[in-house]
């Protein structure tokens, strides 16, 4: 990636963003490096959309500065820009064809037609939509549509991919398959890759790096590595992956606040509890939800708050927890995947 | 669905009594532009003739002098219109301003208003100017009304359209003026070839404003409303009636056609 | 980016980028020429003439004599000027009704009872008259209405002649034959302003959700009661939006008076009458004030009635 003193690929120093009485975004500052696929985590409202139309040159700043490749871009509009972005419902001209659609920032930029023509055929091969380019978007399914929208924000090489909420439209097959596909796609390019998700799972699949965002300011800004093993408060350890958090007072311990992932914690019959090392809660088992791979146990604790495990579908442990649902029941987990919380 | 309704036998009989009242007097009109007598109300038509197409064709040049100024005012119009409409319709759909909605109200004025009004109003308005009635004050009246059909088709259309493509359009690379040239132009095209079309026929057919804001000259709805009230040769007004109603009707059903996939006409009034 | 640095700089894309820090900047520019057409000359000219009515003429001379006064209304309610008012409103009240009650059949039967093609055709069959000339559907009735049209014929053949005879010889109403009576004048107004009165019933009737139609049914209302209790209430806007068009436009309407009926004048006559050969001005611009006034008060009263929703 970017090495020590290298510009970074955008910037945002400061930035306020006030609409009226609220505040959207409050004294925002990270860098982005050039060549990086750089996440924007949050829920709705969070502001990480403003700060992606900041980038794009949809939105101003009322305070702090938006920088690209170094230089400040102020009010610059967004054709001014050396930023393109691919739309959420992907703003396909339904007039065009997608060969026009593909090639319409060259045929802007007055790039002769046949020129502009072979390109697009090229940069249609490259998203896998090779021969397609006589169709209208209306004839194409939501994957395919996206993958027009990538060749036609990438078609002349700009420095900076904007996503926004790329994989929100597809089905779970699908996204699956296009997180892939996005991480080869940016490698190959070595294009900077900036995308907003409210979806934990794509910002940890696909980022190097991933801010996420609360209320107009980020929480934690880290390696999805970072963000999931050491969460820098209770808002992200909750919000990335799920998390049973524990005043410390319960377990003896500090009386500060801990994380802890559901995956981590055991269960076992209050019986057998003191054969199981690590530290125990007991309480009573009141759910377990199905998921596939896994299944989601929810308790209440005997102090009456609510807990979760997750255990292997399958495994030993979980079918004797599902033979126990409604009764007594004993979480265990090891002192080492407390996560304290700062806040 | 609509089956285990019961339908009362009234209602159907009504409804249908109703679009007979419609349709009848239309029909009529086309019948008795061919009848043979030449007072040409009774009923029913001794016989059918072309005689007095032929008569109005070639030994009425008053008509076609009529008719040529009505055309000539309708295409005028109908420019203007698709002009100033569209850049309203652009402001009005862009932002949300203060006093947007009483904007919107000025633009339903000339259609809700009684023409009568419109036109007094305007010559009024023209006298106090100082101005001659010519042909420009007709068209002066007509484009009132016409910027006002326009407008509203194209709003519409402008409503319809996702905002995210004209900011896709500027993303890569397209100013406001290639984003419209580009995007919005093609994506409105056929609403405003309706309003146009719209626009035209609704002047072709302007009778209540034309008569205050056109001083000596005839239209031809100015020459048939003169000859409804001292008729000539009624059997020609007839054969005229037919040729109106067609090129009143024409344009209107192609307005129609054309929208019929992207959700028809709006403000299809007067 | 080499895209970027060919790209053309031209005064358009000087103006464009301009302007697009300033979207205040481009409004005022979009909205100027069409707000100086309606701003300037439609309504200017809507407030000469409202000024115009506080003029007076000159009896004497003829010409305007512009102090403001109000001379003018108090001649617009001299008892021959109110008759031409009162006039006016009554056929506009009687048509209004009439075209209320015409309607709700035949746009409760596009809405509720055709099914989706036959409604479609049926829906461009009510819109058809409104596309048609008007001059030629005012004309159409002068024929029909005509001593040996097709009223009288189809009354003979029925041998209804006497009908229409007893019809005649009704006070006020009647007259030497349909085309001079008012009877004459009822009719062609309610036939040419029908469609306005349908469109927006139709309209409210069709966003009625059908669930709540079988609902109703559901719950055991028979269809009368249904009708009453349902469907009543909600195309009430719809009539209500439906009758300031029939009341209005046969308010300010001249054109149909003029052809159809007896001589004494309606508004749109009088205005037309008053700023003509007689060039008084002043008195024709009071004449149009008042229908504007009329109409104000009731569309009062049809908003009160939810009409402005249904529009």
């Amino acid at each position: 990636m970017t090495g020590e003193g290298a510009v970074p690929a955008v910037e945002l120093r400061s930035v306020t963003r006030r609409f009226g009485a609220v505040i959207a975004l409050d004294g925002i500052s990270f860098a982005v490096g050039g060549g990086e696929f750089f996440g924007m985590l949050g829920p709705s409202g969070s502001g990480k959309t403003t700060c992606l139309r900041m980038i794009a040159g949809f939105d101003v700043p009322s305070t702090g500065e938006v920088l690209i490749a170094g230089r400040s871009v102020g009010d610059l509009p967004p054709y001014e820009r050396d930023a393109h972005t691919v739309f959420q419902d992907y703003a396909l001209f339904p007039h065009m064809s997608v060969a026009d659609n593909v090639a319409f920032p060259l045929m802007i930029a007055k790039v002769p037609q046949a020129q502009r023509h072979a390109r697009a055929e090229e940069t249609l091969e490259r998203v896998k939509l090779a021969g397609f380019g006589k169709r209208k978007p209306s004839e194409l399914s939501g994957g395919q549509r996206q993958r027009v929208a990538l060749a036609r924000a990438l078609i002349d090489q700009p420095s900076v991919l904007l996503l926004d909420e790329p994989l929100g439209a597809l089905d779970l097959k699908l996204r699956e398959d296009m997180q892939r596909e996005l991480k080869e796609l940016q490698r190959s390019l070595g294009i900077t890759f900036i995308f907003v998700t409210h979806d934990q799972g794509e910002a940890l699949g696909m980022s190097d790096r991933v801010a996420v965002f609360n209320q107009g300011r980020i929480e934690q800004l880290g390696t999805p590595d970072d963000i999931y093993d050491r969460p820098a408060s209770e808002f992200v350890a909750t919000f990335v992956g799920s998390a049973n958090v524990i005043d410390g007072a319960l377990i003896g311990a500090a009386p500060q606040r801990f994380a802890l992932r559901p995956e981590r914690v055991r269960l076992v019959a209050p019986g057998v509890a003191q054969l199981v090392p690590g530290i125990k809660l007991s309480g009573m088992l009141r759910d377990a939800q199905h998921l596939g791979a896994d299944t989601r146990f929810s308790l209440a604790l005997d102090g009456g708050q609510a807990f979760h495990a997750t255990l292997r579908h399958g495994d030993e442990e979980e079918i004797a927890a599902r033979g126990r649902l409604g009764q007594a029941i004993v979480a265990v987990f090891d002192r080492g995947d407390l996560k304290p919380l700062a806040s | 669905m609509r089956s285990n309704r019961s339908r009362h036998w009234l209602v159907t009989a009504c409804a249908w009594t109703a679009l007979a009242f419609l349709h009848v007097p239309l029909m009529l009109i086309v019948l008795y532009a061919f009848t043979t007598e030449d007072r040409s109300y009774v009923f029913p038509p001794p016989g059918f003739t072309l005689h007095w197409f032929d008569v109005a064709v070639n030994e009425r040049p008053d008509i076609w002098v009529a008719m040529g100024l009505s055309l000539r005012v309708a295409a005028v119009a109908t420019v203007l219109a698709l002009m100033l409409g569209t850049l309203s319709a652009l402001a009005l759909q862009r932002a949300k301003f203060f006093g947007r909605d009483t904007l919107s109200l000025f633009f339903i004025l000339p259609i809700a208003l009684p023409g009568i009004i419109t036109g007094i109003a305007l010559r009024s308005g023209l006298d106090l100017l100082g101005f001659d009635f010519t042909f420009w004050t007709i068209v002066i009246g007509h484009a009132t009304f016409c910027i006002v059909v326009v407008h509203n088709n194209a709003l519409a259309r402008l409503r319809r359209l996702s905002p995210s493509l004209i900011e896709a359009a500027m993303d890569l690379g397209a100013d406001s003026f290639q984003a419209f040239r580009y995007v919005t132009l093609p994506n409105i095209a056929t609403a405003l070839v309706a309003g146009g079309l719209l626009a035209f026929a609704l002047s072709f057919d302007e009778v209540v404003v034309t008569t205050f804001t056109a001083g000596q000259q005839t239209t031809l709805p100015i020459w048939m409303f003169s000859e409804l009230v001292r008729p000539r040769q009624r059997p020609v007004t007839n054969v005229v009636a037919v040729i109106v109603m067609t090129m009143t009707l024409l344009p209107i059903l192609l307005a129609y056609w054309t929208t019929r996939e992207t959700g028809g006409i709006a403000g299809s009034g007067k | 980016m080499t895209a970027k640095a060919t790209a053309a700089t031209g005064s358009l894309r000087r103006i464009a980028t301009f302007s697009y820090s300033r979207p205040g900047f481009v409004l005022l520019l979009l909205l100027l020429p069409p707000m100086l057409w309606l701003g300037v000359i439609y309504l200017g000219s809507l407030f000469a003439l409202f000024a115009q009515s506080f003029f007076h003429i000159d009896e004497f001379s003829g010409v305007i004599v512009r102090e403001v006064g109000l001379s003018t209304y108090e001649e617009l309610f001299t008892p021959a000027n109110m008759d031409i008012l009162l006039r006016s409103m009554t056929m506009a009240a009687f048509v209004t009704v009439a075209a209320a009650f015409v309607s709700v059949p035949l746009a409760l039967y596009i809405a509720l009872y055709a099914g989706p093609r036959l409604k479609a055709v049926l829906y461009a069959a009510v819109l058809l008259p409104l596309w048609s000339s008007y001059l030629v559907r005012v004309y159409a009735w002068k024929l029909i209405l005509a001593k040996e049209g097709i009223v009288s014929w189809a009354a003979g053949s029925v041998g209804a002649q006497g009908a229409i005879d007893w019809a005649l010889n009704l006070p006020v109403v009647g007259g030497p034959s349909l085309s001079t009576s008012y009877i004459g004048t009822f009719v062609v107004f309610l036939y040419i302003w029908l469609p306005y009165a349908i469109l927006p019933v139709h309209a409210a009737l069709e966003r009625v959700p059908r669930t709540l139609l079988d609902a109703a049914a559901d719950l055991g209302a028979r269809p009368g009661a249904a009708f009453r209790h349902v469907i009543v209430p909600l195309i009430v806007p719809g009539i209500a939006a439906g009758s300031i068009f029939t009341f209005s436009l046969t308010l300010g309407d001249y054109i149909i008076p003029g052809i159809i009926g007896p001589p004494p004048l309606f508004i749109g006559q009088a205005v037309l009458a008053h700023q003509g050969a007689a060039g008084n001005l002043p008195l024709a611009a009071a004449f149009s004030v008042a229908p504007l006034a009329i109409l104000a008060v009731y569309l009062f009263v049809a908003r009160r009635l939810g009409a402005f929703d249904a529009l």
